[in-house]
């Protein structure tokens, strides 16, 4: 399944180090970030629970951009 | 300016103010007596007022195992300007780096918005009439299929769908990027994103909001940008690298070459002690740390493909992803489908030779024995005809594929076709001199003469093959079912030199799968086809170009980039806009590189201390960003 959530960032490499957290989150399969539009599409993995992986994709942002936010 | 870029703003000001007068005095320039703790807190609230969320920033990193981040990098630099007595550059240094964030939050706000404008068709609301005639706005995701709308003059399409009631104008540039009016009447079919110019419209719905012209288009192009080239993951893929190589650089040079100078003594003349050289080789490290902030270089590769994306789909070329605007630029060899793309597909009957009866009467006889088809061909004869076949007068209708139609008219054999039809009835088919598509009749098993029917160019045809040429393509091939001599003619016409005729839809595949292979190497292969049977030709080549195919999903799904009229000049303007995206991408990487490792270079040799390296860490920012932009004027190429 995929799901497409907007987000806010400040800089083009924060938005990239986002991308590279939320792939590494386990339950998603593929994700993709763009800084031109501000918008994150996920692809989760079967089975998964939408809503428990997308805030553990938020918490990874968070760590490596504190000022980054997803809206769920 | 949002809320958190005016914060910024107001923050940078106000460190300025405090910044500017203070190091004036610390370099001598205004000669006032101040202590040296007083110079240092002036510093400080300067430093502090700019730079607080920095800190925090590269704090939070630090606590978060993350820490190659800019925050933490341009802590770093500063903290340690500062601690080694290096006030002013401490600040300048946080001070410019908050500037050029500033700008770029501004500069790429202001392009994300620009560009969202030019692709401004999202329809907010559609009109529904009510029992007692009032009208009601409702949210066009709850309109139904084959509901009645209204359209005031003014407002948008919202949904697609044909014209029951009114007669206007309408302005289909966002759609088309045509920019006269098309009037519409009762029966006429209207796609959304479109804005009703002159007269009330009431309109049957055709689709569903989601399926609808407007909000698939928007969808195309909101994920285009997602869709990332192999320009855009190099970058992102060096800036990974590149940060935390050019950060151990930087320890190593803080460390490694003060130690060999004080073992060995080589190298001291310079300084006075042991430490100055510390001192010296660490604030050379901190200018690799500032130079090594990698977002210039980030931020301007998307920027321009994006910008590119927006300038293109303004155009009324819409392109699937950056990574196709990429290949698109690579393009040597294009390949067109003839009818729908250098022709009309609109078929006239200009001509009836070797006819020894009355023509008129041929002609009838003809169109009536095609009543049943819908065959462009038999349309033709059927227009030419003028006036609508009567059914009851034909009987016996059997269509042989591929030969043409036998029918009794008026109780006479009457049969239609082409020149295998007439060997298969035993008629003898007079050749015909003229190019075309020539349709032969049979009375009762005698040739009774043929039709000469041909299709007009596009607008533009002619123009296009030299536009593709300009823009940098170097073979240009025509492919079609058509007869041999009506190939030669069309492309002689437009001066297309290369063309391969009568091919089945099969062949075209195969045909396409020869020229890649011929090609391999030399760059990619377009091909652009109306996408009426020819979504398996559009996927398989390097790049597919559907034409004026808002209709056809399955053109729209096998295509790459898809033209929203039928304008063939389209692809060359597509395929130039593709090379000045990609001409400024390049443009952007090499400056940006050049520039920091140049920069890099300078400050490990100490020739270039923390204020060249933000400068030009800042400046190559700006231009780059300038430069990205230009991607959206592509109106002109």
């Amino acid at each position: 399944m995929k799901k497409t959530y907007k987000i806010d960032v400040d800089c083009a490499n924060c938005a990239n180090l986002m991308e590279e957290e939320a792939k590494k989150t386990p339950g998603v399969k593929d994700a993709v970030v763009s800084f031109m539009t501000l918008k994150m599409k996920v692809e989760f993995e079967e089975g998964a629970d939408v809503n428990t992986v997308m805030q553990n994709v938020l918490a990874n942002c968070k760590k490596a951009e504190p000022d980054c936010e997803v809206f769920l | 300016m949002n809320k958190k870029q005016k914060n910024l703003l107001v923050r940078i000001i106000v460190a300025a103010v405090f910044f500017v007068p203070v190091w004036l005095i610390s370099e001598g320039i205004i000669r006032v007596e101040m202590p040296r703790w007083a110079l240092f807190a002036l510093f400080l609230i300067s430093y502090l007022t700019v730079g607080h969320d920095i800190l925090r920033k590269a704090a939070l990193g630090v606590k978060n195992k993350k820490p190659f981040d800019e925050c933490f990098l341009m802590t770093v630099a500063t903290v340690a300007a500062i601690a080694l007595g290096e006030y002013g550059e401490g600040v300048a240094v946080m001070l410019l780096y908050q500037v050029g964030e500033l700008f770029q939050s501004v500069a790429v706000g202001k392009s994300r918005r620009s560009i969202s404008e030019l692709m401004d068709i999202r329809p907010d609301y559609a009109n529904i009439e009510g029992e007692d005639g009032k009208l009601e706005r409702v949210d066009p995701d709850e309109i139904e299929v084959g509901s009645l709308i209204v359209v005031q003059p003014g407002e948008k399409i919202p949904i697609d769908g044909t014209v029951e009631e009114g007669t206007s104008a309408l302005d289909t540039a966002a759609l088309t990027g045509e920019s006269r009016p098309r009037s519409v009447k009762a029966g006429d079919a209207v796609l959304s994103g479109s804005i009703n110019l002159s007269g009330v419209l009431r309109l049957r719905t055709t689709a569903a909001f989601e399926e609808s012209t407007a909000s698939k288009i928007l969808d195309l192009v909101e994920n285009a940008a997602s869709r990332k080239s192999k320009s855009e993951n190099f970058i992102a893929k060096f800036a990974r690298i590149y940060t935390p190589v050019v950060c151990f650089a930087a320890l190593a040079l803080a460390v490694l070459p003060p130690v060999f100078i004080a073992l060995t003594g080589i190298g001291m003349s310079g300084y006075e002690g042991i430490g100055q050289v510390f001192r010296d080789w660490v604030l050379r490290a901190c200018t690799f740390l500032v130079i090594s902030c990698p977002c210039a270089v980030v931020i301007s590769v998307p920027l321009s493909f994006f910008a590119g994306l927006g300038g293109a789909s303004n155009q009324g070329i819409l392109i699937k992803g950056s990574n196709y605007l990429e290949t698109l630029s690579s393009v040597s060899t294009v390949v067109f489908d003839k009818t729908g793309t250098v022709t009309r597909g609109n078929f006239e009957v200009t001509g009836v030779h070797h006819a020894e009866m009355d023509r008129a009467r041929l002609l009838e006889l003809a169109a009536h024995a095609e009543c049943h088809s819908s065959h462009p061909i038999s349309l033709s004869l059927q227009r030419a005809y003028g006036k609508e076949p009567d059914p009851l007068r034909v009987s016996d209708v059997e269509e042989i594929s591929g030969h043409g139609v036998l029918a009794a008219v008026d109780g006479q054999q009457v049969a239609v076709g082409n020149e295998k039809l007439m060997t298969r009835i035993g008629a003898e088919a007079l050749p015909c001199h003229e190019a075309g598509t020539v349709i032969h009749v049979a009375l009762n098993g005698d040739y009774a003469g043929h039709f000469l029917i041909r299709d007009e160019l596009k607008d533009g045809a002619k123009e296009t093959v030299a536009a593709l040429q300009k823009a940098g393509v170097k073979r240009v091939v025509m492919l079609t079912g058509d007869m041999h001599k009506v190939a030669e003619q069309v492309a002689d016409e437009v001066g297309i030199s290369e063309f391969r005729a009568e091919l089945l839809p099969q062949d075209k595949v195969n045909a396409v799968e020869e020229l890649l292979a011929e090609n391999a190497g030399k760059g990619k292969v377009a091909f652009a086809g109306d996408g009426i049977n020819d979504a398996p030709v559009l996927s398989r080549a390097d790049i597919g170009i559907a034409m004026g195919a808002l209709g056809s999903d399955a053109a729209i799904e096998a295509a790459d980039v898809v033209l929203m009229d039928d304008d063939p000049r389209k692809i060359a303007k597509a395929i130039a806009i593709s090379r000045k995206c990609l001409r400024i991408v390049r443009e952007n990487i090499i400056f940006a590189l050049g520039v920091k490792a140049v920069c890099l270079i300078l400050s490990a040799l100490g020739l270039a201390n923390m204020w060249i390296a933000i400068a030009a860490d800042v400046g190559v920012m700006i231009l780059a960003v300038l430069n990205a932009i230009r991607c959206l004027f592509v109106k002109r190429l």
